[in-house]
């Protein structure tokens, strides 16, 4: 079995700034206190990493990231923002020993593990070979679809996205019983306004 | 205060989102997207109408009652596709049967624009669903409150 060393072409290098970018806005999410900028650059986050998406060909998961993540995510992030306040509390910063040392080991771990993954798009890698590979194989005798992942989503593993269709679902209701909008036939319907006369500032 | 070039660009995009949404809805065929991307594009759209428009405008446009029942109609017309193909024969969701006389699959292509159809459905309707009752329980925003 021959070695697959991965190239080292343009691509690796837009991955590398695009992932750069990525590790950037996480701490400056981190570092800021101002709600408002926290929930644009969420925003930012879930846009590059569907730009990482697509160039790593995966072009169904870059949509939905980009649809999901960036847009509507983004959207009930400053939905909830308005329930709240504009900014967040001042944390006052203390040292945690435990805390620095399991996330050091966490990460040590990690790294570790790293190194017995397969190289960057090695066809022989586990994740290319066995049901992925016949999945490639065999769409378009079974199937006849020209996208593999719709035919993988929607048929292969159609019972799989009934279930991921009932937890949207879930969620909405969960949604609607939470917040309280009243029942469908006719109920009251609850608003934060009632219970205190005034709006609160 | 009154945002005549937001309302002027949110009538001209309203339209072609929608337009957006369903090409994505029925071409996951054969390019990146179906359903679940259809549907949020989908909830956008209105999103954007309710920014620029408010949410009561919205709500009369599209309201909260048929929302709900879009949700369950989305979830029952999946589930619905695979008792379907159960009835004529097949597996649950063996799609095949639905043209077992086919010879490039056929039924396999039915089943799928089906089943997408109702994920679309239900994930449009919960999306607006979450976003109705998160941005409905404060009073519209000040402009210095941004």
């Amino acid at each position: 079995m021959n070695e697959f060393h991965a190239e080292l072409s343009p691509i690796v290098f837009l991955d590398l700034s695009l992932l750069t970018m990525l590790v950037l806005v996480a701490f400056a999410m981190l570092r800021s206190r101002h709600l408002f900028a926290v929930v644009m650059l969420s925003g930012i986050f879930s846009l590059l990493s569907a730009s990482f998406f697509v160039s790593l060909d995966a072009v169904d998961v870059a949509f939905t990231e980009a649809a999901v993540g960036a847009g509507i995510s983004t959207v009930l992030m400053l939905g909830g923002m308005l329930l709240t306040a504009r900014r967040e509390k001042p944390v006052v910063p203390g040292r945690a020993p435990v805390a620095l040392a399991v996330t050091l080991l966490t990460g040590a771990a990690l790294v570790y593990a790293t190194i017995d993954m397969p190289a960057f798009g090695d066809p022989e890698a586990p994740a290319n070979k066995y049901v992925g590979q016949a999945y490639v194989d065999e769409t378009p005798s079974d199937i006849a679809v020209p996208n593999i992942v719709t035919a993988v989503l929607a048929s292969y593993r159609g019972f799989d996205t009934l279930g991921e269709t009932m937890v949207i679902f879930t969620a909405g209701i969960a949604v609607i019983l939470l917040l309280g909008a009243g029942s469908v036939r006719g109920g009251r319907e609850i608003s934060d306004l009632d219970d205190q006369g005034e709006e609160k500032s | 205060m009154d945002h005549a070039i937001l309302k002027v660009t949110t009538k001209i995009l309203f339209a072609p989102i929608i337009l957006f949404a369903l090409y994505v809805q029925f071409h996951g065929d054969y390019g990146p997207g179906g359903g679940f991307q259809a549907g949020v594009i989908f909830a956008v759209a209105f999103i954007l109408h309710a920014f620029c428009f408010g949410l009561e405008a919205t709500k009369k446009a599209l309201p909260q009652k048929a929302l709900i029942i879009a949700m369950v109609i989305g979830l029952l017309f999946y589930a619905g596709t695979g008792v379907a193909t159960m009835l004529l024969g097949a597996n649950l969701l063996g799609y095949d049967a639905i043209d077992p006389e086919s010879t490039h699959h056929a039924g396999q292509h039915y089943g799928i624009l089906l089943v997408e159809w109702g994920v679309g459905v239900t994930v449009a309707s919960t999306m607006l669903t979450i976003f109705y009752h998160f941005t409905g329980r404060e009073r519209d925003i000040d402009q210095e409150d941004w």
